[in-house]
């Protein structure tokens, strides 16, 4: 049994059915990377995970445990889960360190010295200890992308789950934050993200899985994926991109 | 390669302007219009003035002052000449640039003269409106004598309503809060709360307040309710305005969080914080910096409706008011109470319209 098991599942908005039986296994410490076209399900796959959309049916378990369907502690599932967004989505009238110490305040109940002080460390540890004041309008894309990181990782998650971060991002921005991610990768941290950054992906993935049409097309270790695709539709996938300079 | 050749596209002619004298000639007439309805107006004031005896020579200097001051409208006048002329002048010499440069300068100042000629004869017809019957309009609505005997008792009643929009205020801002909140309640729980919600808030948007103010008032006390039957007119009243106001801020409160991104809901509800956390610190507070012009525009409606209340008999600013003018067969001190109604609420809506433009502007940046 993995760490994250998803299981046949389903999610239609009214008629537009976006994910079609997916299944999907991810172990403690892996990287494993989403790619495909532009809606094929990797961003609601994700929001699936940490319910922030309910599947119609199949089953995702954590640890072992289902975390779908009714009878779920959400608000329990998400301390373990953190997501970070495509547009950061900071929240405007907080400070960065208001921004970070929010949830450990509010949702663990830790004392305000203690939230503050690992708020700062871990600011430290993207370089941004001195913006701790400011508010996000005053930072650049990039920064405001590493504190929407520092964010999610506040709560200590156990899995954390990166919805195509880089894609609102100006170039030269990028790899201020793709640097934090690899960081975390060596330091084992389980993640699961949907990215259009196939170098990245190549370098830091243990898995990398081809999404079209809402079911996992094919997946399998990243020099296999990129280096000798058995699908057609992933072949085609990735010369559209490297005709687009992307590879 | 077989590419197109550039083709050479057709000179456009050069145009030559529209001719500017006609326009001068019409801001010419109309200002001379303007001029004459001006002095007829301050000769038929001077003749009322001498009828109520209140010539004096500082008057007369004033009415030769205000009678030169639309003689100032001929100074865009001339210059749309001059311009107009120079205009001739280049075209003759075929400067078709020049001419047209003149031209549009000239028909600028015609405009021009055109534009405050229309506001002061607008301003002149008013003072001959109050002129109209031998004075008796202006003496009916703007009696001095009257208005200062009576306007310490006005003013100790208009304070009434200021008491009264301030209290209904403070429990509006409450009570509406509470009702855009219920109608937000999330899953099938909280559906018949959500229904209630929406069928109070239609109902109470629907009733004019001077009916809800006329039913609650008089009608508690009346069918004898507990506890609410002992309360002062003034307070029912002021249930009343809450009740009926609170409709329309609860909407207001509603357009204000649905106007903050679902991302927003995203980002807290992943963070772990629940639905009344996330309303709490995410939510609201974004909502609330929007929703303060709208909210300011409620609160200057609510406050001109305080006077509504003399329908049950308060002694607010506008009844004191009347059962002055029907004392004195005089409208001076109902003039009274809509100034003082104007003073508070004039700096409310020029502040409101600040804080719509700083919003645009923020939103644009």
């Amino acid at each position: 049994m993995s760490f994250l098991e998803i299981r046949n599942v389903h999610k239609h908005y009214g008629d537009i059915e976006v994910l079609r039986g997916t299944n999907l296994s991810v172990e403690q410490h892996q990287v494993v990377c989403l790619i495909g076209p532009s809606g094929c399900g990797k961003s609601t796959l994700l929001r699936c995970i940490n319910g922030l959309e309910t599947i119609q049916s199949g089953e995702i378990c954590l640890d072992g445990d289902r975390i779908s369907g009714p009878g779920v502690d959400l608000n329990a599932l998400r301390r373990e889960v953190g997501i970070v967004f495509q547009s950061f989505n900071l929240f405007p009238h907080m400070s960065v360190l208001h921004n970070v110490t929010l949830a450990p305040l509010q949702v663990l109940k830790m004392p305000r010295a203690e939230a503050e002080e690992r708020a700062m460390t871990l600011l430290k540890r993207i370089g941004l200890e001195h913006k701790a004041k400011a508010f996000p309008d005053q930072l650049s894309g990039g920064q405001q992308q590493r504190v929407a990181i520092v964010r999610a990782l506040a709560m200590g998650p156990r899995l954390l789950l990166l919805d195509e971060i880089t894609s609102a991002l100006d170039p030269e921005l990028v790899s201020e934050v793709l640097n934090i991610v690899r960081d975390l990768a060596a330091e084992g941290m389980t993640m699961l993200l949907a990215t259009h950054e196939m170098g990245f992906a190549k370098e830091v993935a243990s898995k990398v899985c081809f999404l079209y049409q809402g079911v996992v097309h094919e997946e399998g270790p990243p020099e296999q994926i990129f280096g000798d695709p058995h699908e057609d539709r992933t072949r085609a996938f990735l010369s559209s991109i490297i005709e687009a300079g992307r590879l | 390669m077989n590419r197109h050749e550039p083709r050479e596209a057709p000179r456009r002619a050069a145009s030559s302007p529209p001719p500017a004298f006609p326009l001068a000639f019409a801001a010419l007439a109309v200002s001379a219009g303007v001029i004459w309805v001006a002095w007829a107006v301050l000769l038929h004031l001077h003749r009322v003035l001498l009828a109520n005896g209140l010539e004096q020579r500082w008057m007369d200097g004033l009415l030769v002052g205000v009678g030169l001051l639309p003689l100032l409208l001929l100074i865009p006048v001339v210059r749309s000449f001059i311009y107009a002329a120079k205009a001739r002048a280049a075209l003759t010499g075929s400067d078709l640039a020049a001419a047209r440069v003149q031209t549009a300068e000239a028909r600028e100042w015609a405009q021009y003269a055109i534009g405050y000629a229309v506001a002061t004869v607008l301003v002149f017809l008013g003072i001959q409106f109050l002129l109209a019957n031998g004075g008796a309009v202006a003496s009916t609505f703007f009696k001095l004598e009257l208005i200062r005997s009576s306007f310490g008792l006005v003013l100790e009643a208009f304070w009434k309503n200021v008491w009264m929009f301030c209290v209904a205020e403070v429990f509006i801002l409450i009570w509406g809060l509470i009702i855009a909140v219920a109608r937000m309640i999330p899953g099938r729980a909280g559906q018949p709360i959500r229904f209630l919600a929406i069928v109070y808030t239609d109902a109470f948007r629907g009733l004019p307040t001077i009916i809800s103010i006329y039913l609650i008032a008089l009608g508690l006390p009346l069918a004898n309710v507990p506890w609410v039957k002992d309360w002062s007119p003034e307070w029912l009243a002021i249930l009343a305005l809450t009740v009926s106001y609170g409709a329309y801020v609860a909407e207001v409160y509603r357009a204000g969080l649905d106007s903050i991104h679902p991302s927003q809901w995203s980002a807290a509800r992943s963070l772990g914080l629940s639905f009344g956390q996330t309303l709490r610190f995410v939510i609201i507070p974004q909502a609330v910096r929007r929703i303060i012009p709208p909210l300011l525009n409620d609160f200057i409606a609510l406050q001109k409706d305080t006077a509504l209340v003399n329908v049950v008999g308060v002694i607010d600013g506008f009844n004191q008011a009347k059962i002055i003018a029907s004392n004195r067969f005089n409208l001076s001190a109902v003039t009274t109470v809509a100034l003082l109604f104007m003073l508070i609420t004039i700096p409310q809506t020029r502040l409101v319209d600040r804080l719509l433009e700083t919003e645009k502007r923020r939103i644009r940046a």
